[in-house]
């Protein structure tokens, strides 16, 4: 071994050294190192929030946990590659913006699409069997998606063209704020409001409330189920693929199976939250991401998703109904 | 299921055995290889065995082995995940009877099917496992590339003396051996030689996270001089890409993990000016080294990467050990494996030692855009 370093300094042909990367100005990084984590976290949770709202949207309405969601959002990452060389050369300069919203509303069409044609081919003729029957479906279709997928998308990662340069703002100081961070959370909180004000304030809402309540008499009372629950899908899966977008542009790396971590996880936060509860969706996926940051960050970052859902089986054994779920009694 | 009639099975024994009862000499030699041709690791997979079938091609173009019997390469895809190499190798054995397999290049299949190529007593040939333990699980396990211990010294050398960077971090793959053995093997050499690693983190790969924010948020905060990331190229891709936007301005340091053509793809332009060691480069103007780039050009219209190379020697050394043996029996095969001394591979001089290792020179690489520039050589 005494003759590598020999061999090393006699052949490199050009000059190697450390004078090119920058030098670190000593600073008190403690501090600023727990608000960096603080931000990962909630922008992680921010993508998080995005698909545990489909979850809990579609419990709500129908006491059933969607468990393709995860596919639906890895659809529209893809959809999302597939559109952006396609749509953006169309949008030069000044019009990126446009084009950019344009890439992000037609890959929420297309898997508001297909949610739609999930529920209605393999969920609507199952409604009126047991849960169970549906449920197992629904990880029949997910498979389905995510095989399917490596079939037409093919397995390998591939490279998520650059739809928006992720960048780091300017003017943060030490901090790091990147402008997919800002856009995801952003969008989370705005589709939040949006969805909130659906439900609460108009008339297709107060269907989904009724439906969500008691179908039976919703539909005596003139809700035509079918198109409420049609909505519901459409919607949430609007949110996911979305939610794969803003991912993809974080980590521009994107494959068939890369729906199913972050929609475990998306369930889980859906779970902790209080499942069937909107704003619980968020908090729960806020605090996943949070949890999920700082361990990661620490010297347990071997540990990071067994400690982030340990938390979980904490909170639900103290909250069974999750943070801002209510107790519900069963009617035997 | 109906009970099959008896004559009916008798007749397809026939069949068969009227098939299989050609002349002896066209009878073909069936040579096993599981890859990753799909999956987080793909490039591996499909490069490597772009070499295997170079080699094969080349073999057969001249007159094949053993009097005129041609090469038949039998490949299975292990989708780069776990438990899939032991159900392709299992196929490979008993129902393709293949008489050695080649594969894998991450250490953790390889430590996968080895047992069971070594219970089959069927010669196994890993063109770039690394990692120290996959040739211990058997005398019939061998390698035509070098090991960790030795790659992982030459990244704690190459920090220590070239670059001068008195702290380092590390970040590996947590469910990978490969990268598990080689930051073990960097920390031990880089430390023992009056390196400091400032801090340790890991993650999941094989394409399950794709944030190594949280990590890479606390190991700027350990302000090291450079970041060692033993990983695979799809995690080391996106890990340059967000240690850059997080503002860390150091070099990144891999193995020959980070050696595919989709690292550039995937990390931009973010990994510019870091290094790491592989097992062979382009550049090198050897001829044995420009004669096969010549040749791998013209068949796949594209540049080969590190592990394309060990495909090919790795067949070209199995070839050569069946030549000798005059037979394709297993052991003796094995045994021909075993007394490889100072074989001319594209990769370098091959020496099999008593460990069934290879021992042979990396060579250290610096990424340039698409390109990776030649930097060092060095010798075992």
């Amino acid at each position: 071994m005494a003759r590598t370093i020999s061999l090393l300094r006699r052949s490199h042909p050009e000059k190697v050294g450390l004078r090119q990367w920058q030098a670190w100005e000593h600073g008190n990084m403690s501090g600023t190192e727990f608000f960096q984590q603080l931000i990962n976290g909630v922008s992680l949770g921010a993508f998080y929030a995005l698909i545990a709202l489909g979850y809990t949207m579609v419990y709500g309405v129908l006491r059933f946990i969607n468990f393709a969601h995860g596919d639906v959002f890895m659809i529209g990452a893809f959809a999302g590659y597939w559109l952006t060389p396609k749509l953006m050369p169309h949008f030069p300069g000044a019009w990126m913006p446009v084009g950019v919203c344009v890439v992000l509303l037609t890959a929420m069409a297309l898997c508001a699409g297909l949610g739609i044609v999930i529920e209605k081919l393999a969920y609507r003729p199952l409604r009126s069997r047991p849960k169970l029957t549906v449920l197992i479906t629904a990880i029949g279709v997910s498979l389905l998606l995510e095989y399917g997928g490596q079939y037409l998308f093919g397995p390998d990662p591939k490279s998520f063209p650059d739809l928006i340069t992720d960048s780091a703002l300017e003017g943060t100081g030490a901090l790091t704020i990147t402008r997919s961070q800002i856009i995801a959370v952003g969008v989370t909180a705005a589709l939040l409001a949006a969805l909130s004000f659906i439900v609460k304030r108009t008339k297709l809402g107060l269907a989904m409330r009724a439906l969500s309540n008691n179908p039976t008499a919703a539909a005596l009372m003139g809700v035509n189920l079918d198109t409420v629950i049609s909505f519901t899908f459409g919607l949430g899966s609007a949110l996911a693929g979305a939610a794969g977008i803003l991912w993809a542009i974080s980590n521009p790396s994107i494959d068939p199976l890369m729906g199913i971590l972050p929609g475990i996880k998306a369930f889980v936060a859906a779970v902790l939250g209080g499942i069937g509860n909107l704003p619980g969706a968020a908090v729960g996926a806020v605090l996943i991401g949070v949890v999920e940051t700082f361990v990661g960050g620490s010297s347990f970052s071997s540990y990071r998703d067994a400690i982030a859902f340990s938390v979980l089986i904490i909170i639900l054994l103290f909250r069974p109904a999750g943070l801002l779920g209510k107790a519900q009694v069963e009617k035997v | 299921m109906p009970k099959p009639k008896l004559p009916s099975i008798l007749l397809l024994f026939l069949c068969a055995a009227l098939v299989s009862a050609g002349p002896a000499a066209a009878q073909d030699i069936s040579v096993g290889e599981y890859a990753s041709l799909t999956g987080s690791e793909a490039t591996f997979g499909i490069n490597s065995d772009n070499g295997v079938e170079l080699a094969a091609d080349e073999i057969n173009n001249s007159g094949g082995l053993l009097g005129g019997r041609k090469v038949k390469v039998v490949v299975e895809d292990d989708q780069s995940k776990p438990g899939q190499p032991s159900a392709a190798v299992k196929k490979l054995i008993n129902s393709d009877k293949v008489i050695a397999v080649i594969g894998e290049i991450a250490s953790s299949r390889s430590l996968e099917a080895a047992p069971i190529c070594q219970e089959a007593k069927v010669p196994m040939l890993s063109p770039g496992s690394t990692n120290p333990t996959v040739t211990e699980k058997g005398d019939y396990i061998f390698r035509v590339c070098f090991i960790d211990p030795f790659q992982g010294t030459v990244m704690a050398k190459f920090a220590l003396d070239t670059l001068h960077a008195k702290k380092v971090a590390v970040l590996s793959d947590v469910t990978s051996d490969y990268s598990k053995g080689l930051s073990q093997f960097f920390t031990e050499y880089y430390k023992k030689n009056g390196g400091q690693i400032v801090i340790e983190r890991s993650y999941s790969g094989s394409g399950k996270d794709k944030d190594f924010r949280a990590q890479l948020t606390a190991i700027k905060a350990a302000q090291p001089d450079a970041i060692f990331v033993p990983g695979y190229y799809t995690e080391a891709g996106l890990i340059g890409k967000q240690a850059r936007i997080l503002g860390l301005k150091v070099p990144l340091l891999g193995g020959d993990g980070w050696d595919s053509p989709k690292l550039a793809e995937i990390a931009g332009n973010s990994l510019d000016g870091c290094y790491f060691s592989t097992h062979f480069s382009a550049a090198d103007t050897a001829p044995k080294v420009q004669d096969f780039v010549k040749k791998y050009q013209a068949k796949y219209k594209t540049m080969p990467d590190g592990m394309a190379p060990l495909g090919y020697d790795a067949m070209m050394i199995l070839a050569d050990a069946i030549k000798q043996a005059g037979t394709t029996d297993g052991g003796k095969v094995r045994d021909i494996l075993a007394k490889v001394k100072d074989y001319d591979a594209v990769t370098g001089k091959i020496t099999i030692d008593a460990n069934r290792n290879a021992t042979k020179s990396a060579v250290v690489l610096r990424v340039d855009g698409k390109d990776n520039k030649f930097v060092a050589s060095v010798a075992p």
